[in-house]
Order: structure tokens, then C-alpha cells, then sequence
């Protein structure tokens, strides 16, 4: 166990490492580096100055030694400097990150419990009309471009039917406490659905395979001979077990739903980090898209290896090499 | 239902007994699957009406014309026309080829390049291995949409050839890791060492008895791959850094529908309801491809 648990940590190390030199490599493409900026900002620079501000930031060294320097200032926790915004990174990152939390959070916790609940449901009545009828619905969850639903709704449910607005997520001038708390889900509520939908079929399909596999077990079988009512084998015998594999699958998605809620939030204009990045490229702003995808690189990485230590923990059949 | 089943499972059995090949046996198991057989009919109808788009679309999808703006969909304009008087269906049924051509070559090629990644890391084991396997993690961690967002601002242009070029960069890590996994088991088996014994060549080995025998995930893998970048493309145009206009795709065509959907919700609904359809159809395909090759695969 201890030995897997060092070997998996080290193999995340080693893929850190790599994904730094990916995404230098990539930050190194990137056109316009600061001092170009600058000379387009402030034409009248002297050509002598320009030498001197290049060797001053060490434009000109060789490039693994700029990607030493690039990986210092990242330990520091230092992201560079936004152009269309004119403060650091961190600092526009750290505002952004809240909102797509809030917009995540809400869609994941739809998607988890309406798919875990329609995939149980699906499960224990596999072969029937609904099985069949719920099988077709996630496929069409899973098929459809979220980008589109996202108009779509917004035809829907702003255009046709008023009921919720068409982007943003605040009312201007609202008052603080409760009415700002309502104005924010109402603002919630069309996004964190279209975010939801191949979150929801995503989790009805594993969901309803899980328990499949789990009630063709011996142990359910078992209960069921000694005579226990059905929703007892189901609650205690085939959901604990069949539930196992999905928990692990939890830490395996968020960067799914994260990369979702890139199209999500620029349909909705949802001022989180998804909107920040597509701005970013927008406006050849490469600092902050560069940090957008770090984050979210790392986020992935961190994830995955909590996925793979909390399934040891969970499942002790599970031995690895 | 139980009555369906058995006699399924004896006609499986019974061709088996025929003397027909895997393959037939797969033929005959698709052919049961109703979810397939339409999805499979809907990806055929829909390839044809884009291959032969220059040949039956109604109209010109870029002609422009003043008097014809903002048409609802009528006879005449089944789909309606644009903020410029062209044609929807006309537009839709060319995006349609840039659209599925993306899908198409980025899957194939994808997965040609995967598959040799699997077989080699597979075969060789040991640090070549290693080395694949550990850069498949690092690409599988980068997350695909704003990737593929900064790739477009970083390579110029606007065609077909930057997507596809983005697609197949990052995109043939996911057949790698199945190819691997099918390798590692197979390689393990007397037919194998049987053919190292006849002093077949490794090159001869991969090619002639792995391969061939990993091709069920492979074909799995792929189709439901079309449907897969088909959907990133679309993403990427609709933003508009994928496909640039005029060239119609069905991502680009929604680009502005955010702002129509006041007063020409048609404008919007149907590339989307294309795509939806074009996706929804390679994804029962390859469901059903998957139940009747190898039911056991996750994919």
C-alpha cells in the first residue's frame, strides 16, 4: 500500500514536470513578449533602452535557462502580468475562480444526485420502457453541444418565456443579503442546468452499470435467500457496493465539468474563469489564458491522484504493483 | 424478451458452428442492434447529402442577397436565410462537409497514429513504454477545450488543416492507452510465440498479429472519435476560433445566433439540431460496434 502510495505520487511529480515544459514550451510561442508590448505601447523608445530592458528580464538567455527562471517565479506564486486587465494574474484568477465554483458546484451537485438517483431507477428495472426511454435520454445529454443547449434555453426560457435571464449574474443595483442571494440562483439557474446535462447522463450510465454489476453478485443473492425485503438488499447490500467505484469517479470528472464550463460561461457571459480565458485569447492577453490553463492542468493532475489514493483506501481488493 | 434473447444467442451460436468468421459473427450481431442500424443509416444519409452538397443544395451558400434577408423558413427557404439573404439549408448542407470531414480524417488519423503509440509502447515495454505512457499523462491532463482555444490563437490561419492539425497533436492519447492495454494480453499469447519461434520479425509481429487483433477497440474508439470532434469543432467555431467564415461550418453558423435569437430563433436552431443529430448518430454507431465486436470493452 505504502509503496503504491509513493509510486503514484512520484509518477504525478514526473507528469508536473512534464506538463510545465508542454506548457513553457507553449508560453514561448506565444507572440509578443513584454518588452515587445512595450515598444508597441511607447514607439518612441530608444533602441539602446530596449537592449538593456531585454537583457535586464533575460529575453535574449537561452531557453532552458528562461524556463529555469519561468519555474521560479511560478514556485512564488507569481503568474506574470495581465495586459488588458494591468494587475497580476493571481489577482483576476483569484476573483474568477469563486464564480466558477459557484457555477460547478451547483451543476455537480444536480448532475451527481439526479444521475445517481434516474441510475439506480434504471437498473432495477433494466430492460423496461423507462430503462430504454432514460438509456435515449442521456444519450441525447451526451450528444448535444453544450453551447448550443445554452441558446437554446435562452430561446426558451429568456426569449419565449421570461422567466430567467439571458446572461450575466447579477442584477445591477440589487440589495445586499437575501435579495442579492435569490438574484444570484436566478442567475444560476439556466447555466448550472446546461452544465448539468452530460454531467447527469454521464452519471445515469455509470451509475446503472455499477449497480448491474453489483446485483448479479453472490452476496446480493445471498441476502436475498435469507429472506430480506428488496429495499433492504438494495440500500444495504447492492447500493453501498455499487456506489464504491462512482465515488472515485467523482474526483475523475471536475475536470470534465470544468472544461464544460468554459463554452457554459461564454454562452451565459458567467464571469468565471472560462469567460476570463476566452476574453484572454480574444485579446492576445497569453499571460492570463497561459495561467487559465495551468491551473486548470494542475487541478486535473491533483485530481486524478486523489481519484487513484481515495480508491485503494475505498476498495482493498485493489492491490497495485 | 427472454425468448428474443435465446434465440439470439442461438443464432450466434449457430453461425459460429456455420464456420463464419469473427467478422460475420460481429455483421450478424450489429444487424440486431436497432439503436445502431439507425444511427449507422442516419451517419450514411448524412455523409451522402455532404458529399453531394454541390449537387442538390437548393441555392448558392454564398450568394448574397439584399431582398431575401431574414427570411423565416418557408418553401422556398426551408431553413430560412441569414443576415445576409443567403440561404440556411443551402449554408447547413456545406457546413456539413467541412463539418464531417474535420470528424472523419481527425478520427482516422488519430487513431492510426494511436494505434501505433499502443502497439509499440505495448510491445516493447520497459522505458519505451514508460516514456509513452508518461507522455499520454501529461497530454490527458492538459483540459481539451482551452488547449484547443490557445492552440488557435498560436497557429495562424483559418481552414481545416490548422483544426485537424490541433486535433491530431493532442488527440491520439486515448487510443494509445486501449491498444496498449489489448497489446500487453496479447503478446502474451502461443500464437505470438509461435510466430517469434517461425522467426517472424518484430515489425511483422506488431503488424501481422497484434494489430489485427486489437482492431475491435480501434474501430469502437474511432467511430465514437467523429462524433467527438465534431463537437470540438463546433465548440471552437462557434467562438470563432476554429473555422473562419465565409467557409460555412455548423460551429460557425451559431456564432452570431446568440444575438438573432430575439428575432430569427431559426438562425439558431438548426446547425445546432445538426450537429446534435450528426453526434447522437456516431455515438449509437459506435455503442453498437462495441456491443457487437466486443461487449466487454469500456470505452
Amino acid at each position: 500500500m505504502q509503496r503504491f502510495l509513493v509510486r503514484r505520487v512520484l509518477q504525478a511529480g514526473v507528469v508536473l514536470a512534464g506538463l510545465s515544459v508542454v506548457l513553457f514550451s507553449l508560453l514561448v510561442y506565444t507572440p509578443g513578449d513584454p518588452v515587445e508590448l512595450l515598444v508597441q505601447s511607447e514607439p518612441d523608445v530608444r533602441p539602446e533602452d530596449v537592449a538593456a530592458l531585454r537583457k535586464y528580464y533575460g529575453l535574449d538567455d537561452p531557453v532552458y535557462i528562461r524556463y529555469f527562471k519561468w519555474l521560479r517565479t511560478l514556485a512564488g506564486g507569481d503568474l506574470g502580468y495581465s495586459r488588458t486587465y494591468r494587475v497580476p494574474v493571481i489577482q483576476i484568477m483569484g476573483q474568477r475562480l469563486g464564480n466558477t465554483l459557484l457555477l460547478v458546484g451547483t451543476s455537480f451537485l444536480i448532475a451527481f444526485a439526479v444521475g445517481v438517483a434516474v441510475g439506480i431507477y434504471s437498473a432495477m428495472r433494466q430492460y423496461s420502457a423507462a430503462d430504454y426511454g432514460f438509456t435515449i435520454v442521456s444519450f441525447i445529454g451526451l450528444a448535444m453541444p453544450n453551447f448550443w443547449q445554452g441558446i437554446v434555453m435562452i430561446l426558451l426560457f429568456a426569449v419565449w418565456i421570461p422567466l430567467f435571464p439571458a446572461g450575466g449574474m447579477i442584477t445591477p443595483g440589487v440589495a445586499r443579503g437575501w435579495p442579492l442571494i435569490v438574484d444570484r440562483l436566478w442567475h444560476l439557474v439556466l447555466p448550472a442546468s446546461v452544465l448539468a446535462t452530460s454531467g447527469m447522463a454521464a452519471w445515469t450510465r455509470y451509475m446503472r452499470s455499477s449497480m448491474l454489476e453489483v446485483i448479479r453478485q453472490d452476496y446480493v443473492r445471498t441476502a436475498r435467500a435469507k429472506g430480506l425485503a428488496e429495499r433492504r438488499v438494495i440500500n444495504r447490500h447492492a447500493l453501498r457496493n455499487a456506489l464504491l467505484p462512482i465515488i472515485t469517479l467523482i474526483a475523475l470528472s471536475i475536470p470534465a465539468v470544468l472544461n464544460g464550463a468554459v463554452l457554459t460561461e461564454t454562452v451565459f457571459s458567467w464571469p468565471g474563469m472560462g469567460l476570463l480565458l476566452f476574453q484572454a485569447i480574444l485579446g492576445h492577453d497569453f499571460n492570463v489564458a497561459m495561467a487559465v490553463l495551468l491551473f486548470l492542468a494542475v487541478a486535473t493532475v491533483l485530481f486524478n491522484l486523489m481519484a487513484d489514493i481515495a480508491y485503494s483506501f475505498v476498495d482493498p481488493r485493489i492491490r497495485y504493483g | 424478451m427472454a425468448l428474443v434473447d435465446l434465440a439470439d444467442r442461438r443464432a450466434a451460436a449457430a453461425a459460429i458452428f456455420a464456420g463464419q468468421s469473427y467478422w460475420q459473427v460481429a455483421w450478424h450481431r450489429f444487424r440486431r442492434h436497432r439503436l445502431a442500424l439507425v444511427g449507422g443509416s442516419a451517419a450514411l444519409l448524412l455523409s451522402a447529402v455532404a458529399i453531394l452538397a454541390p449537387l442538390i443544395a437548393p441555392y448558392d451558400p454564398e450568394s448574397i442577397s439584399l431582398t431575401t434577408r431574414w427570411k423565416a423558413p418557408t418553401v422556398t427557404h426551408p431553413f430560412g436565410t441569414d443576415e445576409l439573404g443567403r440561404d440556411v439549408l443551402a449554408r447547413a448542407m456545406y457546413a456539413g462537409r467541412i463539418s464531417l470531414a474535420v470528424g472523419y480524417v481527425s478520427a482516422i488519423g488519430v487513431a492510426a497514429s494511436g494505434a501505433v503509440a499502443g502497439v509499440v509502447a505495448g510491445y516493447y515495454g520497459g522505458l519505451i513504454d514508460s516514456g509513452i505512457m508518461r507522455l499520454v499523462d501529461i497530454l490527458l491532463s492538459l483540459p481539451t477545450i482551452p488547449l484547443y482555444l490557445i492552440m488557435s490563437a498560436l497557429i495562424p490561419g483559418g481552414g481545416v488543416d490548422r483544426i485537424i492539425l490541433i486535433f491530431m497533436i493532442f488527440g491520439w492519447t486515448g487510443v494509445s492507452r486501449l491498444v496498449r492495454g489489448q497489446v500487453l494480453s496479447l503478446k502474451e499469447q502461443d500464437y505470438v510465440e509461435a510466430a517469434r519461434a517461425l522467426g517472424a520479425s518484430q515489425g511483422r509481429i506488431m503488424l501481422r498479429h497484434l494489430l489485427p487483433n486489437a482492431m475491435a477497440p480501434i474501430i469502437v474508439a474511432t467511430t465514437l472519435a467523429v462524433g467527438g470532434f465534431i463537437l470540438a469543432e463546433s465548440g471552437l467555431s462557434y467562438l470563432g476560433l476554429g473555422i473562419q467564415p465565409p467557409t460555412p461550418s455548423w460551429g460557425n453558423m451559431l456564432q452570431r445566433a446568440q444575438e438573432y435569437v430575439w428575432n430569427a430563433a431559426w438562425l439558431a436552431v438548426f446547425p445546432g439540431v445538426l450537429i446534435f443529430v450528426t453526434v447522437l448518430s456516431f455515438n449509437f454507431l459506435g455503442d453498437g460496434l462495441r456491443d457487437a465486436l466486443d461487449p466487454r470493452l469500456k470505452i
